[in-house]
């Protein structure tokens, strides 16, 4: 078995949805080397050869992967990775970009977001909003898979010392190009890494309500979410949304607040260790999953939480 | 200039779908059915497209079996022109799906090509990037604006850090995400007038695609279940637990 892991990074340094991947990589089992796409990303090329585990890393250092751009990835992929028998990727937005245009490139049916490995084969992935868990069998020759961060325990990042190989590859479809980004800029952790999150929806009412949230979570060193409802409000950004469609994050300490609890925003929490929910509808379907309920109005709860803490 | 857009069937998204108890299968027998929200946003744009005079014409497509004619006329209510239904029972897999969006793009020459970023019941979130890949065009995933100019498609993207904005040479995939607009009710004149636009049907095997899964569902099965918690009477007693129970925070 030889796995090819694609690093998920900034050119600077490793994000850590790849220590997950390589986590995945680990339980297929065989060597394990890890691409790493961009440009002047020797840094992060460095920080994977750290990574436990690992037995090569492949730096392709070009312009035409400064911002990953799947049209050009996907070449470069599909052009190494009939060497492997399977290809990983982290369920991340730039993973989820790239895996399945470099699957097609090698004809090759990719499996979305697996939460286990049973075989080198066989892979447990949720579908239907994570109402079932299909346990499905690749008969391809390489296997495309992107990785659900949550369900795999991070690999230590230090502790290898793997060999680094420069690629020459410049694929550059020359279809598309990048423009620019807005990143969002925050002190607090990534809400998919973070040990606990606290999550605002409708009954937030506004954007300016969510500084309860942030007081909140300032004291805890938490991360703050939202369900899909404040997100469509303009009350945050969309890279705060947690759900099947948004995030996925399973912390220990999840806190809902205003949230109903749709399946759609449930699919991207129940599997956190500790769900708290707040809601003044005691009826609300939230409360089915939560450890904790409080029936109570938000607007009293929260600042009270946040002076108790 | 011409608009593909991609309609899939799928189960409404108010339906928590369960295993069958043999874990063979879902149990969707009766359950109501409805146009993936996603390919919802994706005929929306399109139409928009259209009366914005940027677009001249919409082709709705949908892989599927015969019942998919249903979201198809959906999507002409909303203001596609006309419509294909690739006819097929079995269980496509994107890759299939993908293919026969091909050989039905090599027929019709769209200029852009519309469709869902996921599909709520498989959640694969691939189709539009792998037809990105057979037919080498660009793609614009997880879109939440959308801009024709010179020849090019600007597309803003959701992505996990915030968004991003990319420039791709037409034609073009272009996937769409929930901000990208809210789609219109169809008005019952236009649902009635949508039985009578065209709608042509083919087959995969017409097409020439092979659509032979590569792979098998071996099981389903229902998620863990969590316990029942209980509810707290006040803030004082939930940090409390949280502290001293939980032990999730200090
Ligand atoms: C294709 C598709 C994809 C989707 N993807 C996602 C997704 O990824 N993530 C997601 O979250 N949703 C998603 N949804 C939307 C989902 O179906 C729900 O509409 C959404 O989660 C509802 O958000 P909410 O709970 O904040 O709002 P509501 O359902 O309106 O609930 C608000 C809650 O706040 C409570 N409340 C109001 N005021 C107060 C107060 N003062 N004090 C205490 N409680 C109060 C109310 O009792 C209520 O329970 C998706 C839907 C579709 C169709
Ligand atoms: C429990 C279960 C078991 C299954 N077992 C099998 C099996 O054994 N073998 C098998 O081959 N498949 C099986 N399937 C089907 C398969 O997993 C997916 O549902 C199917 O591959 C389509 O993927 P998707 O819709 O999630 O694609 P996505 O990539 O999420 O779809 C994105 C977009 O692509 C477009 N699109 C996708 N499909 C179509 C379509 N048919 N028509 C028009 N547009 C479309 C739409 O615009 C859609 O919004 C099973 C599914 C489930 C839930």
């Amino acid at each position: 078995m030889s796995i090819l892991v694609i690093a998920e990074h900034d050119n600077a340094s490793l994000n850590g949805a790849t220590l997950n991947v390589v986590a995945a990589a680990k339980a297929i089992g065989g060597d394990i080397e890890v691409l790493v796409a961009g440009s002047d990303c020797a840094a992060a090329g460095e920080a994977a050869a750290k990574v436990d585990g690992v037995a090569k890393v492949l730096v392709a250092d070009n312009a035409a992967f400064a911002h990953q751009l799947a049209e050009n990835v996907s070449l470069l992929v599909a052009e190494i990775g009939k060497n492997y028998t399977h290809i990983l990727f982290p369920a991340t937005t730039n993973g989820k970009n790239v895996a399945p245009r470099a699957a097609a490139l090698l004809d090759v049916q990719a499996i979305s977001d697996i939460i286990s490995v049973e075989s080198a084969d066989t892979f447990k992935r949720p579908v239907y909003a994570g109402n079932v868990i299909a346990t499905v069998q690749s008969s391809d020759a390489v296997k495309v898979l992107t990785v659900r961060g949550t369900a795999f325990d991070p690999v230590p990042a230090e502790g290898g010392s793997a060999a680094v190989e420069a690629l020459s590859s410049a694929d550059d479809a020359g279809t598309s190009s990048f423009v620019g980004e807005e990143l969002a800029v925050s002190d607090r952790p990534d809400l998919t890494a973070a040990s606990i999150v606290i999550s605002g929806g409708r009954g937030m009412q506004n954007g300016d309500n969510f500084e309860m949230l942030y007081k909140v979570a300032d004291k805890l060193g938490a991360a703050v979410g939202a369900s899909r409802a404040a997100v469509d409000a303009g009350f945050v950004p969309n890279d705060m949304q947690v759900g099947q469609t948004g995030k996925i994050v399973a912390p220990d300490l999840y806190v809902a607040v205003g949230i109903s609890g749709a399946i759609q925003h449930l699919a991207g929490m129940k599997d956190s260790k500790v769900i708290v929910a707040i809601n003044k509808d005691e009826e609300a379907p939230i409360f089915q999953v939560a450890d904790y309920g409080l029936v109570a109005d938000l607007f009293d709860a929260v600042p009270e939480l946040e002076s108790s803490l | 200039m011409k608009i593909l857009v991609a309609v899939k069937r799928v189960v409404d998204y108010n339906v928590k779908v369960r295993p069958k108890s043999d874990g063979t299968d879902v149990d969707i027998a009766n359950a109501k059915m409805s146009i993936n929200p996603f390919c919802e946003i994706a005929v929306e744009e399109a139409v928009r497209l259209k009366e914005k005079g940027v677009a001249t014409e919409i082709v709705a497509v949908s892989m599927g079996p015969k019942q998919s004619q249903e979201q198809i006329r959906t999507a002409m209510a909303l203001g596609a022109d006309r419509g294909i239904l690739v006819e097929s029972d079995d269980a496509l897999e994107p890759l299939a799906v993908a293919k026969c969006l091909k050989a039905i793009i090599a027929n019709e020459s769209p200029d852009l090509v519309i469709m869902g970023k996921q599909s709520i019941d498989g959640d694969n979130n691939q189709t539009g990037q792998m037809l990105g890949a057979l037919t080498s065009m660009p793609q614009g995933t997880f879109a939440s604006e959308v801009e024709i100019a010179d020849g090019k498609a600007k597309v803003t993207r959701e992505i996990d850090g915030g968004l991003q904005t990319v420039e791709l040479t037409l034609p073009a995939i272009v996937t769409t995400d929930l901000r990208l607009n809210e789609p219109r009710y169809a008005s019952l004149p236009n649902i009635m007038k949508a039985k009578k636009k065209p709608l042509d049907t083919t087959t995969p095997a017409d097409l020439g695609v092979d659509t032979a899964p590569r792979v098998q569902t071996l099981k389903v099965e229902p998620p863990a279940e969590r316990q029942a918690g209980i509810k707290v009477a006040d803030v004082a007693e939930l940090v409390d637990k949280l502290k001293n129970e939980a032990k999730v925070i200090s």
